[in-house]
């Protein structure tokens, strides 16, 4: 019987089987950058929210300070969402009619809580802590981006565990002035790491990356 | 052998089953987060009326209503340093200056966009109020001026009462105010400030 196959059939079966490996690791890989692209973690896309609220308007067109709605973020681990009366100090004579702020006059009606759509969401296993960062010299607008030209707030980082670790590993890249941490056009000097450097000891700033840090 | 390997693969794909958000999502109550349980679907609750925290049963007490026996207070029951100043410059600026202007005179962002402040700090009236007065505009609120009590604590208030006593101390200030030592800097000399430049 002739062979119907040449030699070279083997190696080309050889061949075939490496493929299959190579496409299966590939099969694997897609699905993790997918699993962690900015599309499935919802980054950059700004959400919709019950009412329209701005930050583009209220801290970059008015320079309202963080603080003044965020209160809590310089003393509590939850940077804290204002309350409708908050928004009520200006808007109860401020486009008092507008059908834009029906909903934030109808919660300071009904006592009813404005329901905002959460934008940035850790997974409840992991545990964060706002004041420590605050008062550690980073930045708002290093975790949350230019928040100030933000028509509607979206997620700026990714928040995967690696970019949380990135920063506790090399915090001299991020830290920056005490009294910068809530500006917004802040730009890192040229001397960033030596700076960075300085604050870290000058703060006491610790490099935490045991698991329990995060985890407990 | 193709139908085991084709069953093989199907089975790995029972794995994705195991892709979960069990321990994303737990069923704990996160600040201002949502509750099934409650009827109003909050999990903070609201507090009961006559609720007092630690710490702030204070009917009585001057410190915190800015007034005693009936009269305000005229002096500012803290040390008045250049730490409280500071610190009152930095909560004027968060709280106050949307409004009333960084300099106080009732021209800040929101006055420029349409809604009229009337009162302006510098006025004989509110310089002559005690500084008691001004306490309880912050605590409850003053006309159209909605009350400041659930946003700024008892002593920061105190240290924007300190604040505001200085801008208007300031206004009408002459040279003769100022220590001698300090004089150098108003003709610009390159002293850091004594109230740094605001931010
Ligand atoms: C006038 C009040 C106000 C001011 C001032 C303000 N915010 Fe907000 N902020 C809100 C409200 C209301 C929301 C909830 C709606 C939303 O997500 O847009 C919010 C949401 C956010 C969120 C997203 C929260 C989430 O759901 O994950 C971030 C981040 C944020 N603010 C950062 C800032 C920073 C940084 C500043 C200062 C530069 C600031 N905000 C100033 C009112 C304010
Ligand atoms: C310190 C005063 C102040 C506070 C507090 C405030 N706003 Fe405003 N808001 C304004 C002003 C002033 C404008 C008009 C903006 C402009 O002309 O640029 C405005 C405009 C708006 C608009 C109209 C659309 C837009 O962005 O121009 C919405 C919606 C709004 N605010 C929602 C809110 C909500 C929700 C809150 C509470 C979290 C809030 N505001 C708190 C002063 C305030
Ligand atoms: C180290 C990074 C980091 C810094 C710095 C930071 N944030 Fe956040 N912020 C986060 C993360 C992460 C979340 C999501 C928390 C969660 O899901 O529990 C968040 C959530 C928020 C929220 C939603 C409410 C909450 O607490 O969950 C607000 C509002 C907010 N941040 C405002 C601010 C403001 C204002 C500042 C600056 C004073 C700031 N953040 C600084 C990382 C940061
Ligand atoms: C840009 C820098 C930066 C990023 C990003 C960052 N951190 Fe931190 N983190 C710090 C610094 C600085 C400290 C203070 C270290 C110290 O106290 O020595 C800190 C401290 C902490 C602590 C300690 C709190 C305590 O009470 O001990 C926790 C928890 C934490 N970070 C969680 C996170 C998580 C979760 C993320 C990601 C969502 C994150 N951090 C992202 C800089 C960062
Ligand atoms: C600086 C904070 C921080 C530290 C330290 C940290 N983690 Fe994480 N970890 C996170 C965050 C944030 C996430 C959520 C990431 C996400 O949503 O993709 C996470 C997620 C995880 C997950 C779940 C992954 C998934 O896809 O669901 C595991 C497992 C984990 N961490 C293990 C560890 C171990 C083991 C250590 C110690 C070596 C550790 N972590 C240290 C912040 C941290
Ligand atoms: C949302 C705008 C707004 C903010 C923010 C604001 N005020 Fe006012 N304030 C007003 C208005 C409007 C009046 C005039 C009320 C009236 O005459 O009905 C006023 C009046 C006053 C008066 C004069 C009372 C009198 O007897 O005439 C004082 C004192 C005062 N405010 C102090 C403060 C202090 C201190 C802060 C910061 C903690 C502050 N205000 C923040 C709007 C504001």
């Amino acid at each position: 019987m002739p062979q119907y196959f040449s030699r070279s059939a083997n190696s080309f079966a050889r061949f075939t089987i490496l493929g299959a490996v190579c496409v299966l690791v590939a099969v694997c890989w897609l699905g993790y950058l997918i699993v962690r692209s900015p599309y499935e973690m919802m980054q950059n896309v700004p959400r919709e929210q019950p009412v329209p609220f701005s930050h583009e308007h209220h801290v970059g067109g008015l320079g309202i300070d963080c603080r003044y709605c965020h209160t809590t973020v310089e003393k509590s681990s939850f940077a804290n969402i204002p309350a409708t009366k908050i928004c009520m100090n200006c808007h109860s004579q401020m486009w008092a009619t507008s059908p834009m702020l029906e909903p934030v006059r109808e919660s300071y009606r009904t006592g009813k809580s404005i329901e905002w759509t959460r934008v940035n969401d850790l997974p409840e296993f992991v545990y964060f802590d706002h004041s420590i960062h605050v008062n550690h010299g980073v930045g708002c607008a290093t975790c949350h981006g230019r928040v100030d030209k933000m028509p509607l707030t979206w997620q700026a980082a990714p928040l995967t565990m690696e970019w949380c670790l990135n920063c506790h590993r090399h915090p001299e890249r991020y830290v920056r002035p005490r009294d910068q941490v809530f500006s917004m056009d802040y730009t890192p000097p040229p001397n960033q790491i030596a700076l960075g450097k300085r604050l870290v000891s000058e703060y006491h700033i610790q490099s935490l990356t045991s698991c329990s840090t995060c985890h407990r | 052998m193709r139908i085991f390997s084709a069953v093989a693969m199907f089975s790995l794909l029972l794995f994705l089953a195991g892709c979960r958000q069990d321990m994303h999502d737990q069923p704990k109550y996160k600040p201002l987060g949502e509750s099934r349980f409650f009827a109003d679907g909050r999990d903070a609750r609201p507090i009961p009326p006559g609720t007092i925290a630690r710490d702030e049963l204070n009917d009585n007490d001057s410190f915190h209503t800015g007034a005693a026996n009936g009269e305000f207070l005229d002096a500012i029951p803290l040390k008045v340093d250049l730490n409280l100043l500071h610190r009152g410059q930095e909560r004027f600026n968060i709280f106050c200056s949307p409004c009333h202007g960084r300099t106080g005179d009732g021209n800040g962002m929101v006055a420029q966009r349409g809604v009229k402040i009337p009162a302006d700090f510098h006025t004989d009236r509110l310089r002559s109020v005690p500084p008691g007065y001004i306490y309880q505009v912050i605590k409850n609120g003053y006309g159209a001026m909605g009350d400041y009590g659930d946003q700024i604590p008892v002593n920061d208030r105190w240290a924007i009462v300190a604040y505001v006593k200085a801008l208007q101390l300031s206004r009408d200030a002459t040279l003769n105010d100022v220590p001698t030592a300090r004089r150098a800097q108003l003709s610009g000399g390159n002293q850091p400030p004594l109230l740094g430049a605001p931010r």
